[in-house]
């Protein structure tokens, strides 16, 4: 690919189709035996995104190697058949729609749950929203220690001056002339250590903004770009891997 | 946490309000008119902290924006199919590894080996490592020799630390490179993976001419050699003989890898050094030596066990061969010398 960067400042690569080769991937990765987690919401309305979801992650995220897909959910019992792929397990987590749940943000509960039980069943972990189809085949160029998604928009001319988080008083405020790429917070993961880390320090700054009455404007994706601005990813994945149709 | 301040003026225009209000209500008709009292405008103003928050120590770096559409070298390859990037002058940027990699308070070494009249190198080569190479980082010098007397005394930067490590020598300049994987992987796991996170492994007959830094630390690295980078895969001097446990067939094979550099984390190395000298080993018992002598094991192990990590020709050049344009910048060179003389 000569048209796009593929490597960053800092020499991690930025993933595009055409400049992996998936077999040399996959011939490594099942040299070290590893074990995938995805983790996705799906609240309230969102429990429509289930069945769509599921059929094209079973069909394209990772297909041949064991994933272990973990889906919060208040809607349990909405789930309606789904057809898993033999390698893949699907562990649903209910949550409550009460006021305690309210007050604890994704980030506050996905690093609860990797504490207590995903580092102990999954080597890499990836957050995806609930609300994506997978179209393609992604596999095993996304595993890497701390991997995040750049935003679609920063490829699309009218929004490239977009802001970042700019509250001074927020955790997530990025000041004038820092910032490498926009990541979005639809699909970031990496090892389970560092989804941890990252996810720890995400859950804090929202915790120290709501004391302080603040928001940051794009709530957990202020945060997240805050964190990877950093701890700089270790590989990027290019905006094929999550192209956000509203633009 | 809100300021006092404004806290206080939003209760005081509160209650003037409902003063107002209460006022007007008691005068009989009651006219209900919109009133605006000149309050501070108490939303859009900015919240000012009571006491200093407490800035967290990141280091401000301002650089440009990369730019995805733009990419830095257009003229090489800078990742390979298996995503490890290839160093190339122009693909990194020097202010944001230091700014990651110095925090660390890593320690990397050098191992080097001079034996025999390779001794006259150390002098140029820890003079101009001293002067390029990870400047500002620890850095661990190894020199194995056989002669530690005639390793010259040198003026090192603070943090940085010269070690001889006495080794056999042995009959031939082949014997000599070869038994190189087993002395390296000796000294790991005795002395160095206590001392050191990094280590690299060069050749003592070169200079450093440009500067060599933490771009260059991987889990497992190795260095694109300067004389194939433009070649073939079947013109790769690979080991083609199948007795041999160094063989590569046709139609295998990614680049060709020079052993005058490589390195990682030390585990990596440790690893990696032994199951090179396990593959002299085999080629011994059967009675063959490697094309290349050890060069040739290290391509056999890294096309099955592929780098993290790949530098470009820069970093491994021969001052022998004229400067083509995509090399920008030679950074580690041979040194000119005469081959048979040296060689015994």
């Amino acid at each position: 690919r000569q048209d796009v960067l593929v490597l960053t400042p800092w020499l991690a690569p930025i993933v595009w189709e055409g400049t992996f080769s998936r077999d040399i991937l996959n011939a490594q990765y099942l040299q070290k035996n590893l074990v995938t987690g995805v983790v996705t919401f799906a609240v309230e309305k969102y429990w429509f995104f289930i069945e769509g979801f599921m059929r094209s992650a079973n069909k394209y995220f990772l297909a041949g190697h064991q994933v272990n897909f973990y889906l919060f959910t208040d809607n349990p019992e909405k789930i309606s058949h789904l057809q898993m792929a033999p390698e893949n397990q699907l562990f649903v987590i209910p949550v409550q729609n009460d006021p305690r749940w309210q007050d604890r943000s994704r980030m506050d509960i996905l690093s609860s749950y990797i504490h207590s039980q995903f580092q102990h069943e999954v080597d890499y972990l990836y957050c995806v929203d609930i609300d994506v189809q997978l179209l393609a085949h992604i596999g095993v160029e996304i595993i890497d220690a701390l991997v995040a998604t750049i935003s679609s928009w920063q490829v699309t001319p009218q929004h490239k001056d977009r802001a970042y988080e700019t509250q001074p008083g927020s955790q997530a405020a990025t000041p004038e002339g820092q910032g490498d790429f926009h990541y979005t917070a639809s699909f970031y993961g990496g090892s389970v250590d560092e989804v941890y880390k990252l996810t720890r320090a995400c859950s804090q700054g929202e915790m120290e903004d709501r004391e302080n009455g603040l928001e940051a404007w794009w709530h957990h994706e202020s945060h997240l770009n805050r964190y990877l601005l950093h701890h700089r990813p270790t590989r990027l994945l290019s905006p094929e891997y999550y192209w956000d149709t509203e633009l | 946490m809100i300021s006092r301040r404004v806290l206080v003026a939003s209760l005081f225009c509160l209650g003037v309000v409902a003063a107002i209000v209460w006022s007007r209500g008691g005068s009989g008709k009651v006219h209900y008119l919109p009133y605006y009292l000149p309050c501070p405008e108490i939303f859009s103003i900015k919240l000012q902290y009571a006491e200093e928050k407490l800035i967290k120590l990141f280091p401000q770096l301002f650089y440009q924006q990369p730019r995805v559409l733009a990419p830095k070298r257009q003229d090489v390859l800078t990742v390979t199919p298996w995503l490890a990037p290839i160093v190339w002058e122009g693909t990194f940027d020097p202010e944001i590894l230091d700014s990651v990699y110095r925090p660390l308070n890593l320690t990397i070494g050098v191992t080097a080996f001079a034996v025999g009249k390779y001794t006259r190198f150390v002098r140029r080569f820890l003079q101009s490592a001293e002067q390029h190479f990870l400047r500002g980082f620890q850095v661990n010098y190894y020199i194995f020799t056989d002669s530690p007397q005639s390793i010259p005394q040198a003026q090192l930067q603070p943090g940085r630390r010269l070690a001889v490590v006495p080794i056999q020598k042995y009959s031939s300049w082949q014997e000599i490179s070869m038994r190189r994987m087993e002395a390296i992987n000796r000294h790991v796991a005795q002395v160095s993976h206590r001392e050191v996170h990094y280590l690299f492994c060069l050749d003592i007959d070169m200079v450093f001419h440009n500067p060599w830094g933490p771009e260059t630390l991987g889990d497992m690295v190795a260095a694109i050699h300067p004389g194939y980078f433009d070649v073939p895969r079947e013109q790769f001097p690979y080991e083609r003989r199948s007795a041999s446990a160094a063989f590569i067939p046709e139609g295998e094979g990614d680049f060709y890898y020079g052993g005058a550099v490589f390195g990682g984390l030390v585990k990596n190395v440790y690893e990696f050094t032994k199951s090179c000298h396990m593959t002299i080993l085999a080629d011994k018992a059967n009675g063959i030596v490697a094309a290349w002598q050890e060069e040739s094991h290290l391509n056999r192990h890294f096309v099955s066990h592929k780098p993290s990590k790949l530098l470009s020709p820069e970093y491994i050049w021969d001052d022998t061969k004229p400067k083509p344009p995509v090399i920008h910048l030679i950074r580690f060179s041979t040194v000119e010398k005469n081959y048979k003389e040296v060689q015994n």
